[in-house]
């Protein structure tokens, strides 16, 4: 993720920015103390402007995207619905985890139909349901995950890969929805409900001594699961600024790395899921 | 709800009025009901000068990256009240959750901060008057309703970006917030992560504008807060 500094950019631009603030807000000091009305420094306006890439706005890009989540979508809520009707086989404990992936479930296949009436409501078509191999065996169903409906253990791995690998894939589609209004929130408000997702089955998978794993992504750490899914996520670095040890706070690189969940790009995604596709 | 907050009680308000902008009157309610805050309508933009009292979030993606810096600061404040006088029975595995998000809030805080520089807002004020900090029911319902509210701000907020580096850095705390809700809503009553009170029927979280949470969020902050100049759509 190639990430800016936008004062510092703004500083390449203008090697006298600060200068120009700094005096700017020396000026507004001495104006308040003297009680005139002043309007707040217009320099930060420039900002938008400055960065902000054209969105393409067209039905194309908006549709391409969702069709992407829509896959996603599709993958998670087949994934959730057979796990509901083989609860017994996989060995899901009747009470409190039975009722979280069945709630997990109903949310995944709500976002699915959310996402085939917003891109028939954009002009454009739904992709059809992949067949899916939960295995991860591209269709021989005996991949890495053949036991995945049949171990509990396994069942939460391969959750915690879809959900996590969920959040980054659309927090990695974020830039090019910059200024897309009511599609953005809407991606939005999906993409925080399967942060709270990985969230819960992390802690599933803690509560049942399967992994040592926090409701969070500690450095790149998967917990058994998956790697690919967590390479990226060690970074301690946001917008050129070191969090660890921030300002002299005592923030480990692992908070560090907790503290903000990467995005993942489409082709790192497709290559995540592709052996779950037949 | 046995262990309802004056936050959460406010937030339930919140809710009830949906995304829709606030008319004048509920957000005058709002802002009068929220002590500390001042929300300055746009009719009111002549009085719009430095208050020696107050912050003011400024405009454009600076005024949303205060906002979010301001958010931050009540955030870490409140974590960092709750382990230096951790309440009655906390366990180890509560603590050293807790001791994260705390680390995690920091984090963000420090982050805006830096990154905001000369154009960051003042450190603020808050009021934790109303939260026992001796008392689990009272930290963690104050920690949900904290974290709920981050999150739909976050979601809220987005739309109003426009460097989608910005946008992408959103991105990426809004989900750790979404993590750590979830975390501390299982503490509370195990499974109840994403239930109906934050996610609708299709499987959305909601989003909350700033005027909405600040109104809410100002009952926290002795600070005057001024977010008149933020951009709105």
């Amino acid at each position: 993720m190639n990430l800016h500094n936008v004062f510092g950019e703004l500083e390449k631009a203008d090697p006298e920015i600060y200068d120009r603030l700094d005096t700017r807000r020396h000026a507004l000091r001495s104006f308040a103390r003297m009680g005139s009305k002043v309007v707040l420094a217009a320099v930060p306006m420039a900002l938008g402007s400055m960065f902000k890439k054209a969105y393409g706005g067209t039905n194309d890009t908006v549709v391409e995207i969702l069709n992407y989540a829509l896959t996603l979508e599709y993958l998670e809520a087949e994934f959730y619905q057979t796990a509901v009707s083989r609860f017994a086989v996989i060995g899901v404990p009747a009470g409190a985890a039975q009722a979280a992936i069945t709630t997990i479930s109903n949310h995944e296949t709500a976002h699915v139909a959310f996402l085939k009436s917003a891109i028939t409501s954009s002009g454009g078509t739904p992709v059809a349901k992949p067949t899916f191999d939960f295995s991860g065996g591209n269709g021989t169903m005996a991949g890495p995950f053949a036991t995945v409906f049949t171990n509990y253990n396994m069942f939460l791995a391969v959750a915690q890969t879809f959900e996590d690998t969920g959040v980054r894939a659309y927090k990695g589609r974020a830039a090019e929805l910059v200024g897309g209004g009511a599609l953005l929130t809407a991606a939005l408000n999906i993409h925080s409900v399967e942060a709270r997702h990985a969230s819960h089955i992390r802690q599933m998978r803690k509560a049942n001594n399967f992994a040592d794993v926090k409701p969070w992504i500690t450095l790149k750490n998967s917990g058994g699961a998956p790697q690919a899914p967590y390479d990226g996520e060690e970074v301690t670095t946001q917008a050129g600024i070191q969090i660890t040890n921030i300002n002299g706070k005592a923030i480990s690189a692992e908070a560090a790395s907790e503290a903000f969940d990467e995005g993942l790009t489409k082709a790192q995604v497709l290559a995540i899921i592709d052996p779950f596709i037949v | 709800m046995t262990n309802e907050t004056a936050l959460e009680r406010a937030m339930l308000v919140g809710k009830h009025t949906g995304v829709t902008p606030l008319s004048r009157r509920k957000f005058l309610g709002f802002a009068g009901a929220a002590s500390g805050l001042v929300l300055m309508a746009a009719s009111c933009k002549k009085d719009d000068d430095m208050n020696a009292e107050g912050v003011n979030l400024g405009s454009g993606d600076v005024g949303i990256l205060n906002y979010a810096y301001a958010l931050e600061q009540l955030e870490a404040a409140f974590y960092i009240q709750v382990l230096t006088t951790p309440y009655t029975g906390i366990t180890v595995a509560e603590s050293t959750h807790l001791k994260d998000i705390r680390d995690h809030e920091i984090a963000h805080r420090e982050f805006f901060k830096n990154a905001l520089g000369g154009n960051a807002i003042a450190g603020l004020e808050v009021n934790f008057s109303a939260i026992n900090f001796g008392s689990r029911d009272s930290v963690l319902g104050t920690a949900k309703a904290f974290e709920d509210l981050g999150v739909s701000a976050y979601n809220g907020a987005g739309a109003l970006i426009k460097s989608s580096d910005y946008l992408v850095l959103a991105g990426k705390i809004v989900s750790v917030e979404a993590r750590h809700a979830a975390l501390i809503r299982d503490l509370i009553s195990n499974g109840s992560f994403a239930n109906n009170e934050v996610i609708d029927s299709n499987g959305l979280e909601m989003s909350r504008t700033p005027a909405q949470v600040l109104a809410i969020a100002g009952a926290y902050v002795k600070t005057k807060i001024n977010a008149s100049n933020l951009p709105t759509s």
